[in-house]
């Protein structure tokens, strides 16, 4: 368990935050169909677009550190949708054809 | 987040309690609730729901949305006794999503070769259990027919709320190990809750039967179990 814990995303964010470093919290609030993470999941994300976690496995971590940057710069958190039907599927989507929710936010 | 509502979340995480973040999809706040915390109201149906289960989700309470992200330790089950039954056991607890270990000082019975992939501590209980303490999220199974070895782990085990407590052994063997737990100051009221016989009443008869029986009693007293205030890990 502790091996598990030492890469945990949470536990990642409180460590960045003790280093004096901005972080926002992306979390899986829904999901429909098949969708690669679990709802809870995280995605951690400092300033320098640094990140630890996932919320899909690799899909659409890109365009969800992108706003991670927006979030951090305002406070304001975010709620991102993510699926094939999206008028996104073209840039970013899921490819299993699920469909996702992700809550982002910044740490303090 | 609230960084003070994060850093609550990983202590109790890495100390083994359950514990939830309720954010509130509208404005952002969130706050750390603790099993067993009594929340009012619809939102607090939908933390007990969400501890029993062990689910996340997104729940409408008065026309709010909040997100549930409830994290539970995962559950240990531990086994005293490197017997056929435990044998059995190791592959099924895993399958099931059971952190399984096995404690018997009898080294003759506890060979890493008869239990491959499984924790195995060919040592007494008590010198096990006092490092790595049991807590509520922990299932003990006392399987040796042995009371030199099982007594201990058993009283350790009500001690600690353990959500299920099991012992081998017929009604007769278990009528002494009351009077034994008993006149060594364990409350009525906790031997009661002992499963014993041990395993669901499904007629088994092999060691891989029994088994069974006894994964799927675990598994009803874990999703079964009440949360309430006794259930929070303080």
């Amino acid at each position: 368990m502790s091996e598990q814990f030492h890469d945990d995303p949470l536990k990642v964010a409180e460590n960045w935050m003790g280093e004096g470093r901005t972080v926002a919290v992306a979390t899986v609030v829904e999901t429909w169909g098949s969708a690669p993470r679990p709802v809870g999941s995280h995605l951690v994300i400092d300033a320098d677009s640094n990140f630890e976690g996932s919320v899909s496995g690799g899909c659409v971590e890109g365009a969800v550190i992108a706003d991670a940057m927006d979030v951090i710069e305002t406070g304001e958190p975010k709620m991102l949708e993510f699926g094939v039907a999206d008028e996104t599927a073209w840039r970013v989507g899921l490819s299993c054809g699920g469909r996702i929710r992700v809550y982002v936010e910044r740490l303090g | 987040m609230d960084p003070q509502s994060l850093k609550k979340l990983n202590a109790a995480r890495a100390a083994r309690q359950a514990i939830a973040l309720v954010t509130d999809l509208g404005d952002g706040r969130d706050r750390v609730v603790h099993e067993g915390d009594g929340v009012a109201g619809d939102l607090g149906g939908a933390l007990d729901r969400a501890f029993r289960t062990g689910k996340s989700g997104v729940v409408e309470v008065d026309g709010r949305e909040f997100f549930i992200n409830v994290h539970l330790p995962p559950p240990r089950l531990v086994v005293i006794g490197a017997v056929h039954i435990s044998q059995a056991m190791a592959p099924m607890a895993t399958l099931a999503g059971y952190d399984m270990e096995i404690i018997d000082p009898r080294t003759a019975f506890a060979t890493p070769e008869r239990f491959e992939g499984v924790r195995l501590d060919a040592e007494w209980p008590e010198a096990v259990l006092k490092q790595r303490p049991l807590d509520p999220y922990c299932a003990l199974c006392a399987i040796t027919h042995d009371p030199k070895i099982d007594d201990y782990p058993l009283k350790a085990a009500l001690e600690a709320k353990c959500f299920y407590v099991g012992a081998l052994g017929s009604r007769k063997t278990h009528a002494k190990r009351v009077e034994r737990l008993l006149a060594d100051g364990v409350p009525q009221k906790a031997i009661d809750t002992i499963a014993s016989p041990i395993g669901l009443d499904i007629g088994a008869s092999s060691p891989a039967e029994i088994a069974v029986a006894i994964l799927a009693q675990v598994i009803e007293a874990f999703r079964k179990r009440q949360i309430s205030p006794q259930m929070a890990v303080v």
